[in-house]
């Protein structure tokens, strides 16, 4: 028994000196891949201008370009930039956490986009009480004054460009409209950009205003995708099952454009239907190319990032905090461009996607 | 056996004068995790001269709560070598029901939390049920009940977060000073039921019928200890503290959230495993498992302190599971 017992003990140090090992080398890993990342001690990193940056998701395309526009406008205005996000989409728990801690951290500014548009305020509340700006990007906080400002694309704008190009396209040929939308949730992006479109497509009911899908008849099919591409592809497969003579469709987003075109191209049927999007990522654009998706609205989340920042050093430099919204912008993006709808070509989707 | 004999001999010390203070407290298997959560400190402490302060400690203790006291109830089915995957599931039903009783339903709030632990407290006696009736494995169980519990959840807040939530509820959010330090009321009822849970596991013969049900479940019954009540009685008491980490959930993020504790199943597991108690049952230490826990919620603080991305937080956890796993196995083995 001792000898089982001193045995014991040996592998426990053993393994100890693995764990001890093991840390230190993930941890300088880390920190050498942090580009800006600078251990914070002395008063030169008191001087230095901290800005927050928290995601939804780490993985997300649109999210890794946020990044870069974030470092680079972070390098130009000689400021430290902090990243964080959370584990999945919808992750409220680990955002308040990345907030905690970056107010710890000293930043001076916090950019957030909010899994939990609801979830998240009591938290950003907290931080502004410490006298940090916080900024949300891409989605507005609900309400949406629980920040300092905006930086987004006008996701209605965004769906009334691609209801317009459809419309154009089609005539007076009568429509059977699918629509691949988000969630259950019905968030804001997803009512703003299906009403976008419908109201586009020539229903005036569709105002902006709208805080839920607007009733259209010419909609024969609505199913979630939760903007995902096996889920589109399943969602399309669904609605053409319900109704085989679907030619037009409308996604949330082009990973589930794509998804849908699988669908469509496996029951024989992508030649008649026009798919138009929202996002204007690489692999979308690529899909316009290739004439997968038909037209896309292009949005710049690399700008909402690195006015956010640029931002932030402005208030540290001058004490003027940022207000209201700021629209991104955005841009339709065909292969196929049509008369009285202003279109870029897939070179300039090319030149500025994300992903 | 021979190679080493400086060690040997160091080591053999506190076996003829019995074991030392720490591990004669916390057993054996806890002094790793404790080593390593130095390590971890220490490192940061240098890095950063915002990390060793006593607000961003006590912050540290906060973001542990929900994950930590999920763990409570984890180390508890897993010292009975069963395993729990609707931890997190179950504790975001109990926060659904208690503010949505108390938001939509006006319910006084004493009265709603009440219910949502008990609604918790239910789910843990479906899982003991069916785990000892139906002699079904706590895995299969626990799979089933995660996705009852979610969809649930989804069904009952139609997938909308809770907001307005009465001040009776959030208090245990606010803090007190000690020191100079502001801490939460809710740190405090994690660190106490982390005690009592620790108390009674070490300290009680019902603890230590826990403990022989891990290790030899036929011995416990030849003993005359009724298996089955036992069992179930672990199973609601860790759906009872999911319905309490589900209160100090609400009390930390002022909401209810439909949306949480979508990976807190593994994260609650990550933390028992890192404090040392072996997934095998009948071996670990509930002190351990908050020693666990906090380590992960310092390198997460810490690396966001220092600027680093968040992933490499969950790169170094997962090495660090694995390591604690090896080391297990590796302590089981040779002490057979």
């Amino acid at each position: 028994m001792p000898n089982a017992f001193r045995r014991r003990r040996r592998w426990q140090s053993v393994a100890l000196g693995l764990l001890a090992a093991a840390l230190a080398t993930a941890l300088s890993a880390g920190s050498s891949t942090a580009s800006t990342a600078k251990a914070s001690k002395g008063s030169a990193a008191n001087a230095q201008i901290v800005v927050g940056l928290i995601t939804k998701t780490e993985t997300n395309p649109f999210f890794v370009k946020m990044k870069e526009g974030a470092r680079k406008a972070a390098k130009a205005g000689g400021a430290k930039l902090l990243t964080a996000a959370g584990k999945f989409d919808g992750d409220n728990a680990s955002q308040v956490t990345a907030i905690e801690n970056m107010v710890t951290a000293g930043a001076k500014g916090i950019l957030i986009t909010p899994s939990d548009t609801k979830a998240i305020v009591p938290a950003v509340q907290k931080a502004r009480k410490a006298g940090v700006i916080v900024i949300a990007l891409d989605t507005a906080t609900d309400p949406a004054s629980a920040v300092d400002a905006l930086f987004a694309t006008d996701n209605y704008k965004a769906g009334v460009l691609i209801g317009q190009y459809a419309k154009a396209v089609f005539g007076s040929k009568p429509a059977k409209i699918a629509t691949l939308d988000l969630s259950p949730a019905r968030v804001t992006v997803d009512v703003g950009r299906h009403n976008g479109f419908l109201f586009g497509f020539g229903n005036a009911k569709a105002t902006s205003k709208a805080k839920n899908f607007v009733k259209d008849s010419r909609v024969v099919c609505s199913q979630d995708s939760a903007g995902d591409q096996a889920k589109g592809q399943t969602a399309m497969e669904n609605c053409l099952q319900k109704a085989p003579d679907i030619n037009l469709l409308y996604t949330i987003n082009e990973p589930a454009a794509l998804g849908a075109y699988t669908a469509l191209k496996s029951a024989g049927k992508e030649k008649q239907v026009t798919i138009v999007s929202v996002d204007g990522g690489c692999t979308g654009v690529r899909g316009i190319k290739a004439g997968q998706i038909t037209a896309t609205s292009q949005q710049y989340p690399l700008k909402m990032a690195s006015l956010g920042v640029a931002a932030v050093v402005k208030y540290a430099k001058t004490g003027v905090k940022p207000h209201g919204y700021t629209d991104t912008g955005v841009t339709l993006i065909t292969a196929k461009a049509v008369k009285g709808v202003p279109s870029k070509g897939v070179a300039f989707g090319l030149a500025n996607c994300w992903g | 056996m021979n190679e080493n004999p400086v060690t040997l001999a160091e080591e053999a010390g506190p076996l003829e004068t019995g074991p030392s203070l720490v591990a004669r407290v916390f057993g054996v298997s806890a002094v790793g995790p404790f080593v390593a959560l130095l390590l971890v400190g220490a490192f940061f402490a240098l890095k950063s001269d915002r990390f060793l302060t006593g607000s961003n400690l006590s912050l540290v203790l906060q973001q542990t709560i929900e994950v930590g006291t999920l763990a409570i109830g984890q180390t508890l089915i897993i010292l009975t070598a069963g395993i729990d995957l609707s931890c997190g599931a179950v504790m975001a039903f109990g926060s659904i029901v208690m503010t949505k009783l108390a938001v939509d339903n006006g319910v006084p709030p004493i009265l709603a939390i009440a219910l949502g632990i008990v609604a918790c407290g239910g789910f843990g006696l479906l899982n003991g049920m069916l785990v000892t009736s139906i002699k079904l494995p706590a895995f299969i169980v626990t799979l089933g009940t995660l996705n009852i519990a979610f969809a649930l959840t989804h069904i009952y807040s139609s997938e909308a977060t809770i907001t307005g939530v009465p001040g009776e509820m959030t208090f245990f959010g606010d803090t007190f000073k000690l020191g100079g330090t502001a801490i939460t009321y809710a740190t405090v009822v994690m660190l106490a039921l982390f005690f009592v849970v620790w108390f009674v596991l070490t300290q009680s013969p019902v603890g230590r019928h826990v403990y022989a049900l891990g290790n030899n479940p036929e011995a416990v019954r030849l003993a005359g200890v009724h298996v089955r009540r036992l069992l179930v009685g672990v199973y609601v008491t860790a759906g009872l503290i999911y319905g309490i980490a589900a209160f100090l959930l609400v009390a930390r993020t002022q909401v209810g959230d439909p949306a949480a504790g979508q990976t807190d199943n593994l994260d609650s597991i990550t933390a028992v495993v890192l404090g040392g108690t072996s997934l095998f049952g009948g071996r670990g230490n509930v002190i351990g498992t908050l020693v666990g826990a906090v380590i992960v919620s310092i390198i997460r603080n810490g690396l966001t302190l220092l600027g680093v991305d968040s992933i490499y937080q969950v790169l170094i956890t997962g090495i660090l599971v694995i390591l604690a796993v090896t080391a297990d196995q590796l302590t089981r083995r040779r002490s057979r």
